[in-house]
């Protein structure tokens, strides 16, 4: 690229078209048919590698029994074993991870971008920091802070506030309810701020013209959210509500920071958990790979049916 | 008169909340930071904790990390370096991806940009095992580059990239022909610079992603001294480990880097995003 970049001093305009042509070579490679490729050449690279075939390679080992050395073609037999009560508790576990962050990680952020946006605040930029900068923090990090705050001894912080409020110390990490909200409660501290700064982006392109009409009509506060900004915040509500989703289904480092890869009942075992105790802990990747099929379909249908259903498709492109 | 010290009322009355909800966002990084001077018996016993003893806090836990985790270092070094590999690569390869998808019109170009958006669709961790594989028999497990690889042109940044540069003004493209410039001359010499805002909003958001990264590293390294910070603090929270004063105190030295890349970029940041214009 660098090469092409000295040369250009040489090239003459194209829409002239000069009689002597001085390097018929790099011409080609400098018509505007050929340059958008070379451009996304790099993509096309990744994307065969990267994607392509490693999702074709998933669906073909999720047929397979891989043993070092002996690899068998075994039909279905992978995909009846994934309908196992362990999958099911990794599959409700994340489903319920997921319903809640969705809940949390789309409604917490938009309140708070909205009163960020007007002007009944001060210290502004202030906030927006703080908010954000426990998404600069990784999970394992994030989850070794809330591990020493919702520990087990009567003196931890979270068991400190339990008790001013009347009950008994919680054994946080080995109860079904609390492992969920312990969960839920590190994404959601993780990504408010940065759905919140998407909510912010879109809450500036709104046309300040459309607030000073409604107060013209005489609109009251509510008014205006009900029928402009929430109008407008949608198609970011759409994309930050999808994304949580499909994040929700992937989600492994909440669950492994707290118990690694066994928690007492499954209480914290995900599908990508699962995925990875039987891929590569058990050494079963035909298994894995089925549950990891099952895992695509999976997310591929609800996302569709939820952006059929937010009317996403019927807008068209552009 | 009156109606503006009841605008100031609600104002103030609204600050305070908002404040109390940063207290909460920040609590715990203030917890980690106060702990980390915090003798490792006292934590061990209490946790984060509310009954904090000043006069026991002490510089001992950083004194060993500085003095005896050489280990500590060398995961410091590994993720910076594979940190600073993947933002360098996926902000060049995925700008200029983004970009022609933007500017140019050729055979293909919406299904480039239709295959980008399906990439953000599957979950990465259903191709890791594939993938896995393809790095043993590459042999290049255990390296840096088998562990920037996947991120080095992320869809996420590709779309960005072709929504701002959506927006790049087309005439200077012909007014650069007509000086004689080659298309990859008008790229690197005049519409990069421009791109300038989502270039720093996204060198903060891959280096983030990159810095935190868990789960692939977590497959392709295997030793210990290749270990980047997130793998090797978590093997650190072992069920029997006891080293909480490593831990804790090394957490904080890990958001450090991250905090300054934020602050180094963080104007341009909202602003890259806005005019990125994120459409569902």
């Amino acid at each position: 690229m660098s090469s092409n970049l000295s040369e250009s001093k040489v090239s003459t305009d194209l829409n002239k078209k000069p009689f002597k042509e001085p390097n018929k070579f790099f011409k080609f490679l400098n018509s505007k048919k050929v340059v958008p490729y070379i451009f996304v050449f790099p993509f096309i690279i990744s994307f065969l590698i990267l994607t392509l075939y490693p999702a074709v390679r998933g669906i073909i080992m999720s047929f397979q029994s891989i043993l070092p050395g002996q690899v068998q073609f075994i039909g279905l037999d992978n995909y009846s074993r994934v309908a196992n009560a362990n999958f099911f508790k990794a599959l409700s576990n994340t489903s319920i991870y997921v319903l809640l962050t969705v809940l949390i990680l789309t409604i917490v952020p938009m309140l708070l971008a909205i009163l960020l946006d007007s002007k009944y605040l001060k210290f502004k930029t202030f906030f927006r920091a703080s908010l954000f900068i426990p998404a600069l923090t990784s999970t394992i990090v994030g989850g070794m802070i809330f591990r020493l705050m919702f520990s087990e001894t009567d003196s931890s912080v979270a068991n400190q506030i339990v008790s001013l409020l009347g009950a008994d110390s919680v054994d946080w990490r080995y109860q079904a309810w609390s492992a969920m909200f312990l969960m839920v409660i590190l994404g959601s501290w993780r990504w408010i701020g940065v759905n919140l700064l998407y909510f912010l982006a879109q809450l500036q392109s709104i046309p300040a013209e459309l607030y000073e009409a409604a107060d013209i009509d005489g609109a009251s506060g509510f008014q205006k959210m009900r029928f402009i900004t929430i109008p407008h915040l949608k198609p970011i509500i759409i994309f930050v509500s999808t994304i949580t989703i499909i994040n929700g289904f992937r989600m492994f480092e909440e669950s492994f920071v707290f118990w690694e890869t066994s928690s007492p009942g499954n209480i914290g075992l995900t599908v990508v958990g699962y995925i990875y105790q039987q891929g590569i802990g058990q050494n079963d990747m035909g298994f894995g790979s089925a549950i990891g099929v099952v895992l695509m379909l999976i997310i591929f249908v609800i996302s569709i049916i939820y952006l059929i259903l937010t009317g996403t498709f019927k807008r068209g492109d552009e | 008169m009156n109606s503006k010290s009841k605008g100031n009322g609600i104002k103030w009355l609204a600050t305070i909340g908002f404040a109390f909800v940063s207290l909460i966002a920040l609590f715990p990084i203030i917890g980690l930071l106060i702990s980390s001077f915090r003798p490792s018996s006292d934590l061990m016993r209490d946790g984060i904790s509310f009954s904090i003893d000043l006069t026991k806090l002490n510089f001992d836990n950083y004194a060993y990390i500085f003095q005896e985790a050489s280990q500590y270092w060398s995961w410091y070094g590994n993720s910076l370096i594979i940190s600073g590999m993947t933002i360098i690569l996926s902000l060049f390869f995925s700008s200029m991806v983004g970009y022609a998808l933007a500017v140019y019109e050729f055979k293909g170009r919406n299904l480039f940009f239709v295959l980008v958006l399906l990439i953000l669709m599957i979950p990465f961790e259903i191709l890791m095992l594939p993938l896995y594989q393809l790095m043993v028999s590459a042999q290049i497990v255990d390296t840096y580059f088998a562990v920037v690889l996947p991120l080095i042109v992320a869809p996420v940044a590709v779309f960005f990239f072709r929504q701002f540069a959506l927006g790049l003004p087309k005439e200077l493209m012909d007014a650069a022909r007509i000086d004689g410039s080659t298309e990859y001359g008008i790229f690197f010499r005049i519409m990069l610079p421009l791109m300038g805002p989502s270039l720093a909003a996204m060198a903060i958001l891959q280096g983030l992603a990159s810095w935190n990264n868990f789960l692939w590293p977590l497959l392709v390294l295997r030793s210990n001294s290749m270990f980047t910070l997130p793998i090797g603090l978590a093997t650190l929270l072992t069920p029997y480990g006891n080293n909480y004063d490593i831990l804790i105190a090394g957490s904080v030295l890990t958001i450090i880097p991250i905090i300054i890349l934020f602050i180094f970029f963080q104007r341009y940041f909202v602003a890259g995003l806005t005019s990125g214009g994120v459409k569902g």
